[in-house]
């Protein structure tokens, strides 16, 4: 039972912060321009890919450092000459251009590598156990995913927290004419947040694609929980993405591992019902099967008794 | 320092200002009065790149009309605006160095000098922004732009909602930042410090300049005190 927790813990923490590495530049961009990024998985597919093939020529690590680096360049230049032109016309022009992107970052991923899984695979270097506990081993891989993860959400809120150039971000997220008249180039600053989010989609895609598979889905396997981290954690608020990621993490990866039936947690409340009942199927899924839709039941729970989110507030 | 021809703005089909025409010298201190809607405010928006311009706003001797905000800030115009518009969530240091343009070159004044002249501002420097009263808010607003260096600053109403001790605090630092070489444009709808503090003032009525002179010659101008600015 302890290894169950101890190893269910552990995977929670690696999917919790690899989410919270997409959610963070998500819950970033929606602060400043006050759309959601309907495209941001999209990024994270690219980095994965783009990791993919520089790999193939100069090893892991060298995919590692460029493939974000390409992402946010990529991005910023989405913002200049994408976002930035739309944003005239307002959030459902905004919408609907960042559906679009979605849609054509997926087609030309599928045109330019193709539709089959792609043998993307982590470095020779932590092929080996961190650990063996309980007879069951940790791959260091997934060590290095979560320093990794843990490493950036450190910079980054330091960078947010102490830096002068955090403190123009958080101003200008809430002030940004404010901002501008004391002489800060507003439209610069969200260029380069919008870069910095896509790069950090793009990393999370690097170091999840040798374990999660790098395929043409992937960007839909992950979209629409970031959404939920994003609006559970509440909308515009870091902290709030944190905790969420590694809640929706956490969560997922201990209905996982248990192997927990409907039937036994409603025997706990004295409720059984009979084979022959209509719904005996529901009743009787277990844990691992329900997993997928907790994100969306925690969502649908959050908006009833906290529609702000756990530390979003509401707007004046 | 400031030369504003012939400008018009509009919001939306409302034409806001019909063709103003001021200017302010070096180390002036000039009030803009007048009644609320008549387009005080909109003249500092205006010339500061927040509502479109027509017309044109020389700066320093460049145009300045359909430039970005940042880049006129970066030119050393500075603007304190009427709703104070202090960072709540930020601390009163964390407030001051947003003001500063750059890191590198030291203006005209420091944190520790502000903090000097407003030892409030100094016993709160880590305290939110959004805590402070009205007062040192305005205090903080004033301050943060000063931080930026600037040749001229504009500021609206900075005395609405104050206390009269507070508003005697106002006057005298607009008074020192003038005697520091800095031009100022005040855009008031009370009188008393425009009065006061200012070497010149213009008044304006339906989006236009409709009187320019000294505090000494409208006090003398019953008419134009009667029709512009008394409610």
């Amino acid at each position: 039972m302890l290894e169950v927790l101890i190893f269910a813990t552990l995977n929670g923490l690696v999917t919790g912060l690899l989410l919270f590495m997409l959610a963070s530049g998500l819950t970033l961009i929606f602060s400043m321009m006050g759309v959601l990024n309907f495209a941001h998985a999209s990024f994270y597919m690219l980095g994965a890919y783009f990791a993919f093939s520089i790999s193939q020529y100069l090893g892991f690590w060298a995919g590692l450092i460029f493939a974000p680096l390409i992402v946010g360049s990529v991005g910023a230049l989405v913002e200049r000459y994408g976002l930035r032109r739309v944003h005239k016309s307002g959030h459902v022009a905004e919408l609907v251009f960042t559906f679009g992107l979605a849609f054509l970052v997926e087609e030309a991923i599928q045109f330019i590598w193709g539709r089959d899984t792609k043998n993307y695979q982590s470095p020779d270097i932590l092929d080996f156990p961190l650990f063996t506990l309980f007879g069951q081993e940790f791959s260091a891989y997934r060590g290095f995913m979560i320093a990794i993860s843990l490493g950036i959400f450190i910079c980054l809120y330091r960078v947010l927290t102490r830096s002068r150039i955090g403190i123009i971000i958080q101003a200008a997220i809430t002030h940004p004419n404010t901002v501008a008249n004391l002489g800060h180039n507003v439209p610069l600053i969200f260029m380069g947040v919008f870069g910095v989010g896509t790069a950090l989609a793009g990393l999370a895609g690097v170091i999840a694609g040798p374990v999660l598979t790098t395929f043409p889905g992937m960007a839909a396997v992950l979209g629409s929980i970031v959404f939920v981290i994003v609006v559970i954690g509440g909308l515009g608020s870091l902290a709030g993405a944190f905790i969420a990621s590694l809640l929706i993490g956490l969560l997922q990866s201990y209905a996982i591992a248990s192997d927990v039936g409907m039937p036994e947690l409603l025997n706990l409340i004295g409720v059984s019902f009979e084979s022959s009942h209509p719904l005996n199927d529901l009743w009787t899924l277990t844990l691992p099967q329900v997993a997928p839709i907790l994100p969306f039941l925690l969502l649908v729970l959050v908006l009833i008794f906290r529609p702000t989110g756990l530390l979003g507030k509401r707007e004046e | 320092m400031l030369e504003v021809s012939n400008l018009h703005a509009y919001y939306g089909k409302s034409h806001i200002l019909q063709g103003v025409n001021f200017n302010v010298q070096k180390g002036e201190i000039v009030s803009l009065l007048g009644r609320n809607g008549v387009g005080r405010s909109t003249t500092v928006k205006t010339i500061m790149g927040e509502v479109a311009p027509q017309g044109s706003i020389k700066f320093k001797g460049l145009e300045i009309a359909g430039k970005e905000s940042f880049e006129i800030a970066h030119l050393g115009l500075g603007y304190v605006p009427e709703n104070r518009d202090i960072f709540p969530s930020l601390t009163v240091r964390q407030n001051l160095i947003l003001g500063m343009k750059s890191t590198q070159t030291q203006g005209r004044w420091t944190i520790d000098e502000m903090f000097r002249m407003f030892p409030n501002l100094g016993e709160r420097a880590d305290v939110e922004g959004g805590v402070l009263s009205g007062g040192e808010q305005q205090m903080l607003c004033m301050c943060r732009t000063l931080m930026g260096d600037p040749d001229m600053i504009m500021i609206d109403e900075p005395t609405e909602g104050l206390a009269p001790k507070i508003v005697e605090q106002v006057a005298n630092l607009l008074q020192e930042i003038a005697r520091r070489g800095v031009a100022i444009l005040l855009v008031e709808q009370k009188l008393s410090i425009a009065l006061k503090i200012s070497h010149r003032l213009y008044v304006m009525g339906h989006g236009k300049i409709v009187y320019e002179g000294t505090a000494d010659s409208l006090m003398g101008e019953d008419a134009v005190r009667a029709e512009w600015l008394e409610v």
